[in-house]
C-alpha cells in the first residue's frame, strides 16, 4: 500500500500522485466496505498555477449522497433517484469547487438519510472499516467510512438527528454538526428541513476547522441560513481548556449506555478537568422526550418533503394505466421500507384531527427542549455526552427493531432539536477494539469553542493516529 | 308561487367568494424566474419552480409589498408576522406535491369593501341598460375574511396528446393573493357587483392584469340558501372553473335555484365541490366531502417567519393610490357629474383617465362626461378598440367639446364630426374648417333664410297660427335644413317664434 497523507493540513497542495493513490486505494477497499456509490476514476483535474494558493487546492473532499453535485448522478441511496441528475451544484459544492477542492466520490448512506446504519441503502450496506461485521453507522455512514479507512482525505455528510455524529463515533473520525443556518441548506436533498445541517467529515480537527472556513456562512439562496460573520476557525484551535465549564446532563447519564462508552466518556470528562477546565453536571430536563418528539417533527417534515417524488418530473417512474396507479406504483417500487414508514408516521401526524396531538404538541416540547439548552449555558459553555449509547452494532442486529435502533441517536438528536452545533471526536475504543466517540454540544454560532475543545482533548489523547487494519 | 317566487321569496342565498389574483412582479414568489405570459411551455423555470429536489424557496419581497398594498386598500389588518404553510396534496401540476400557502396566520386579515347594492336599482335596470355597479346611491359592505400569499400550480396539457398529458411549469410559483369574501354576499348580481368593485380596486393599485382569459384572476364560489329568517347557514357547495364574471353570475343563479328544488322536493344539499359547465349552462359534482383532500397543512420549513416593520407597512399606506370610491366622489363633487356618470367613468380606470385628461383641456366637464361615455364608447365599440386605443386623444375630444361649448358649431354637427376625427385623426378645428362647418350666428341671414321658410310653408304657418305649437318645431327643422344644420338653433328658434308671434299678431 502506497503512503499517503493523514490529513488536509498534510497533503496541501494536492497533487495526481495523491489522487492516483486515492483512487488506487479505492478500488481496494471500496468491494469490501461499499462506502462510494460512485467515484471519479482519476480523471480529477489538478490544479495549477494561482489556483494552488486556494485553500483545498487539488484536495479530494468525498460527498454525501444527498447533496447535489451538477451534472453526476444524486440518488439519496434511493431506487426513486435512480439515474437523477441534479442541473445544479448545491451551495457548499460551489464552495468546494471555488476553493480549488476536487470533488472525489459520492458516499453511500441510508435511503434519505432514514436510518443510524447504512443499511437502508437501496444500494446494499455499508461496512465499519474497524470490523467489516459491523455497521459503520448513519446515515452518513459512507462518508465516515470512506474517510476513516482513507480513501478520501475528507467528506462532507448531513446531519438531521446525528447523521454526522454517531457514524463519526462508529468509525473513530471527527464529524461537525453545525449550528442550524451556519451552512447552507441548498442543494441539500431535504429530510427535515428544520434539522438537516451538512457539515465535515475528517480524521482531525484542524480538518473540520479548515472545511468549516470553506462552508459556512450566509446564503441569499437558503432562507433559514444565518447572516452571522464566519470567523477563521482554524485561529480557534489551541491546546487551552483551562476555565472552560463544562456541563454533563444527568439525564443522559442513566439506563442504557453500553459500559465501555460510559467508562471512556467518565475518562474523558476527567480528562478535560485535568486540562484545566471545569466539570460540574446540568439538567436538559425535557430531553427524554427528544426521540419522541424527533420522530413525529421530523418524519412530519419527511413525508412532505419526499411527496416529490411521485414519478412526475424525475427519477423513477413506473408506467401504469392512470395517474393515481402511477404514483403508487412509483412510490411502492421506488421506496424502501424505512422511508415507507417515516412517510405514512408523518402523513399521519400532520393530518386532520392528529396535528394537535402530534405534530403541536411536538413543536411544543421541541421549544423547551431548546429552552433546556438556553438555560444549561447560562451555567456551562459546552455539554458534553457520549456521541452514542454504544459501540457499533452488528449488521442486522437491529434492522427489524426500529425503536431499538432510533434510540441510537439518543444523545445526539437533542441537538437538532435545539439547533445548537455538536461535535463528536474520539475518545478511545472498546477492548475488541472499536472506536468510541465523544460529543460536546455548544451554544449556538459558538463551533470556536467546540473546536477549541476537541483540538485540546485529541492533541492531548492522540486517538486519531490509530487507523483501522484493513 | 312560481318556482321563482318561491326561490326569492322563501330562501335567502348566502354566497362567498374566492378570488385569486396573479400579482404583477416581474420574477415568481419564490425564484427569479420571469412570470410573462404565454412563453415556450417550460421555458421560465429553473430548480426552485420545478420543485428539484435540494432546492429552497426565497420570498420576493415585491409580492409580499403588492400583496400588503392589497390588503391595505381592502381595508385589512396587516398582520404584523410573516409565516407561510406548506399545503400538501398530489397532482402532476404541483411539482413539490405540497403549495407554499398561508394557513392560520395570513398576511391580511379581516377587511371589507363597499359595493352598490343593486336590489335597489332593479327597476331601472329593467327599464334602460344595466347600471354600472359603482352607482352607489346605497352602497354594501362585503367583508373580506382574509387575503393571503400563495404561489400558482403549473399548467397541464391535454389537447393533442395521445396517451397522457404534458405539464407546462411557466406558471409555477407564480405569486397569487387568494382574496376570501365573507359569506354576506346575498345573490348573484351582487356577487358580479362584488367583483366588478374589487377589480377596479385591483386595477387602481395596479398590481395584477386582472385578466380572466388569461387566468390572473380566477374566482371560486362558495353557496348556499336558508330560508329567510333562519340564521344558521344551510350546506354550501363550492364551485369551480368560473372563467368569467359573467359565468359566475350564471353559475350562483343556478346553483341557487338547485339547491332551492332540492329542499323544496325535500332532499338535501350535500357539501361538495362542483364544476361550472358553461357550454351546458350546469353545475356538476366534482367531488364529495368524503373525497375532499386532508392537505396536511404545517408551518412551512423552508421560510422562516419574519416580523413585517410597521414602516413599511405605513410606507405602502402613504403611497397608495386614488381609489374607486375616493374618485367617483371627486368626481361627482368637483366635476358636478351624477353619481351615475362618476360611476361609470371610474369603473374602468383608463376611462376616468381619459375623462381627466380631457377636462384638462378645458372641456366642459358634463360635455366630456356624456360624450365620452355615448358617442366616443359607441365609436369604439364599433371598430372594437379599447379606451387607450381610441385614435381621438382626449386633447383631440376637447378642442371637439370646446367648439360646441362656445357655439362654434353645434351638438348636432359634432356627431358628425367625431366620426371624422376617429376615423382621419384630424383635429375638430380641422375638420370644421375643411368643411365649412361654423355654425351661423349671423341674424340677418338667418332672418332671411326665416322668411322664406315661412313663406314656403303656408300651412305649417297657418298651423301654428291655430293654435299647434308643433308647427314651430317642424319650421325651425325647415330652417335648420336650408343652413345645412349650421344654423345657431337656439337663434333660429327665437328668430322663428318672433316673426310667428307676430304674424300672429297681424292676422288677429
Amino acid at each position: 500500500m502506497k503512503t499517503f497523507p493523514q490529513s488536509l493540513k498534510e497533503a496541501r497542495p494536492g497533487s495526481r500522485e495523491l489522487l492516483e493513490s486515492l483512487t488506487q486505494r479505492v478500488h481496494e477497499l471500496n468491494p469490501k466496505l461499499n462506502a462510494f456509490l460512485r467515484w471519479n476514476n482519476g480523471s480529477h483535474l489538478v490544479p495549477e498555477g494561482g489556483v494552488r494558493e486556494l485553500s483545498l487546492a487539488g484536495l479530494p473532499i468525498s460527498i454525501k449522497d444527498n447533496i447535489c453535485i451538477d451534472g453526476l448522478e444524486t440518488t439519496c441511496a434511493s431506487k426513486i433517484l435512480k439515474g437523477h441528475i441534479p442541473p445544479y451544484d448545491a451551495t457548499v459544492i460551489s464552495k468546494l469547487k471555488n476553493a480549488g477542492a476536487v470533488i472525489f466520490g459520492q458516499c453511500n448512506m441510508d435511503e434519505f438519510a432514514f436510518g443510524s446504519s447504512c443499511e437502508t441503502s437501496a444500494y446494499g450496506p455499508v461496512r465499519n472499516p474497524w470490523d467489516l461485521e459491523r455497521v459503520p453507522g448513519g446515515s452518513s455512514g459512507g462518508s465516515a467510512a470512506a474517510v476513516a479507512s482513507g480513501m478520501t482525505l475528507a467528506a462532507l455528510g448531513s446531519d438531521t438527528g446525528g447523521s454526522i455524529r454517531q457514524p463519526a463515533a462508529f468509525c473513530g473520525i471527527v464529524g461537525l454538526k453545525p449550528t442550524y443556518g451556519r451552512v447552507s441548506r441548498y442543494g441539500l436533498i431535504a429530510f427535515g428541513s428544520s434539522f438537516d445541517q451538512i457539515g465535515p467529515m475528517t480524521r482531525t480537527v484542524e480538518d473540520a476547522a479548515i472545511l468549516m472556513n470553506v462552508l459556512a456562512g450566509h446564503d441569499p439562496k437558503d432562507s433559514t441560513s444565518a447572516n452571522v460573520p464566519v470567523p477563521d476557525y482554524t485561529k480557534s484551535l489551541r491546546r487551552d481548556v483551562k476555565g472552560l465549564r463544562i456541563g454533563l446532563p444527568k439525564e443522559f447519564y442513566g439506563d442504557g449506555i453500553d459500559p465501555e462508552v460510559r467508562a471512556s466518556v467518565d475518562q474523558a470528562a476527567k480528562i478535560f478537568e485535568k486540562l484545566g477546565a471545569q466539570i460540574k453536571t446540568v439538567s436538559l430536563p425535557h430531553t427524554p422526550h427528544s426521540v419522541a418528539v424527533y420522530y413525529i417533527v421530523a418524519v412530519a417534515e419527511a413525508s412532505s418533503n419526499l411527496g416529490r417524488f411521485d414519478g412526475v418530473e424525475y427519477g423513477l417512474r413506473v408506467p401504469a394505466q392512470d395517474l393515481k396507479e402511477m404514483y403508487f406504483e412509483t412510490r411502492d417500487q421506488g421506496f424502501g421500507q424505512e422511508a415507507k414508514r417515516r412517510i405514512l408516521l408523518g402523513t399521519f401526524v400532520l393530518s386532520a384531527g392528529y396535528y394537535d396531538a402530534y405534530y403541536l404538541k411536538g413543536q411544543k416540547v421541541r421549544t423547551l427542549i431548546r429552552e433546556d439548552f438556553t438555560n444549561a449555558y447560562k451555567e456551562v459553555d459546552l455539554i458534553l455526552s457520549p456521541t452514542a449509547p454504544t459501540p457499533p452494532f452488528k449488521i442486522g442486529e437491529k434492522m427489524n427493531d426500529p425503536l431499538a435502533m432510533y434510540l441510537s441517536d439518543i444523545f445526539t438528536i437533542p441537538a437538532n432539536l435545539a439547533g445548537v452545533p455538536a461535535i463528536s471526536i474520539p475518545c478511545g475504543f472498546t477492548k475488541s477494539g472499536l472506536p468510541i466517540g465523544l460529543q460536546l454540544m455548544g451554544r449556538a454560532f459558538e463551533e470556536e469553542t467546540l473546536f477549541r475543545a476537541a483540538y485540546t482533548f485529541e492533541q492531548e489523547t492522540e486517538y486519531y493516529k490509530k487507523k483501522p487494519n484493513i | 308561487m312560481t318556482n321563482d317566487e318561491v326561490r326569492t321569496t322563501k330562501y335567502e342565498p348566502v354566497i362567498g367568494l374566492e378570488v385569486h389574483c396573479q400579482l404583477l412582479t416581474k420574477t415568481k414568489l419564490f425564484c427569479g424566474c420571469e412570470t410573462k405570459f404565454g412563453a415556450e411551455p417550460n421555458s421560465h423555470t429553473c430548480p426552485v419552480c420545478l420543485g428539484w429536489p435540494g432546492s429552497l424557496p426565497v420570498l420576493n419581497e415585491e409580492a409580499l409589498r403588492l400583496g400588503i398594498k392589497i390588503g391595505l386598500a381592502l381595508n385589512c389588518e396587516i398582520s404584523g408576522r410573516l409565516k407561510f404553510d406548506r399545503k400538501n396534496y398530489f397532482y402532476p401540476d404541483l411539482p413539490k406535491a405540497y403549495q407554499i400557502s398561508q394557513y392560520d396566520m395570513p398576511v391580511n386579515g379581516k377587511g371589507w369593501i363597499e359595493i352598490e347594492q343593486r336590489a335597489e336599482s332593479r327597476e331601472q335596470r329593467e327599464n334602460q341598460n344595466p347600471m354600472p355597479s359603482a352607482l352607489c346611491s346605497m352602497a354594501k359592505r362585503v367583508g373580506i375574511t382574509r387575503a393571503h400569499l400563495e404561489e400558482d400550480a403549473g399548467k397541464l396539457l391535454h389537447e393533442g396528446i395521445k396517451d397522457g398529458s404534458l405539464v407546462d411549469y411557466n406558471r409555477a410559483g407564480t405569486p397569487l393573493l387568494e382574496i376570501v369574501s365573507e359569506p354576506d354576499i346575498r345573490s348573484a348580481e351582487e356577487a358580479y357587483d362584488y367583483l366588478t368593485s374589487l377589480k377596479a380596486i385591483l386595477e387602481y393599485l395596479e398590481v395584477s392584469d386582472c385578466n380572466m382569459e388569461e387566468g390572473s384572476l380566477r374566482c371560486d364560489a362558495n353557496v348556499s340558501v336558508r330560508p329567510v329568517g333562519q340564521e344558521k347557514f344551510g350546506t354550501r357547495t363550492e364551485i369551480k372553473n368560473l372563467n368569467s364574471f359573467k359565468a359566475v353570475q350564471k353559475a350562483i343563479e343556478y346553483e341557487i335555484k338547485r339547491q332551492v328544488e332540492m329542499i323544496e322536493a325535500g332532499e338535501k344539499v350535500s357539501q361538495e365541490t362542483r364544476l361550472w359547465n358553461d357550454d351546458t349552462g350546469k353545475t356538476a359534482l366534482m367531488r364529495s366531502k368524503e373525497q375532499a383532500h386532508d392537505y396536511r397543512y404545517f408551518p412551512e420549513p423552508d421560510l422562516v417567519p419574519f416580523s413585517i416593520a410597521q414602516e413599511f407597512i405605513e410606507g405602502l399606506r402613504k403611497n397608495l393610490p386614488e381609489l374607486p370610491q375616493a374618485r367617483t366622489n371627486r368626481f361627482t363633487k368637483d366635476f358636478g357629474l351624477s353619481p351615475y356618470d362618476a360611476a361609470v367613468l371610474v369603473q374602468e380606470k383608463k376611462l376616468g383617465d381619459y375623462f381627466e385628461a380631457c377636462v384638462k383641456e378645458k372641456a366642459n366637464s358634463k360635455l366630456a362626461s356624456n360624450w365620452i361615455q355615448s358617442e366616443l364608447l359607441a365609436l369604439l365599440n364599433t371598430a372594437k378598440k379599447t379606451i387607450e386605443e381610441s385614435p381621438v386623444t382626449p386633447q383631440a375630444l376637447a378642442g371637439l367639446l370646446r367648439l360646441i361649448d362656445n357655439n362654434t358649431i353645434s351638438g348636432k354637427i359634432a356627431k358628425d364630426v367625431l366620426p371624422l376625427m376617429f376615423e382621419t385623426g384630424k383635429s375638430a378645428d380641422a375638420i370644421v374648417k375643411e368643411k365649412g362647418l361654423e355654425q351661423v350666428t349671423d341674424t340677418k341671414l338667418i332672418e332671411e333664410i326665416a322668411d322664406k321658410v315661412i313663406a314656403a310653408n303656408p300651412k305649417s304657418v297657418a298651423d301654428f297660427k291655430s293654435g299647434k305649437t308643433t308647427a314651430l318645431g317642424f319650421l325651425v327643422g325647415q330652417l335648420m335644413k336650408e343652413t345645412k344644420g349650421k344654423a345657431n338653433p337656439k337663434l333660429a328658434n327665437e328668430i322663428l317664434s318672433k316673426k310667428l308671434a307676430s304674424l300672429k299678431k297681424i292676422s288677429k
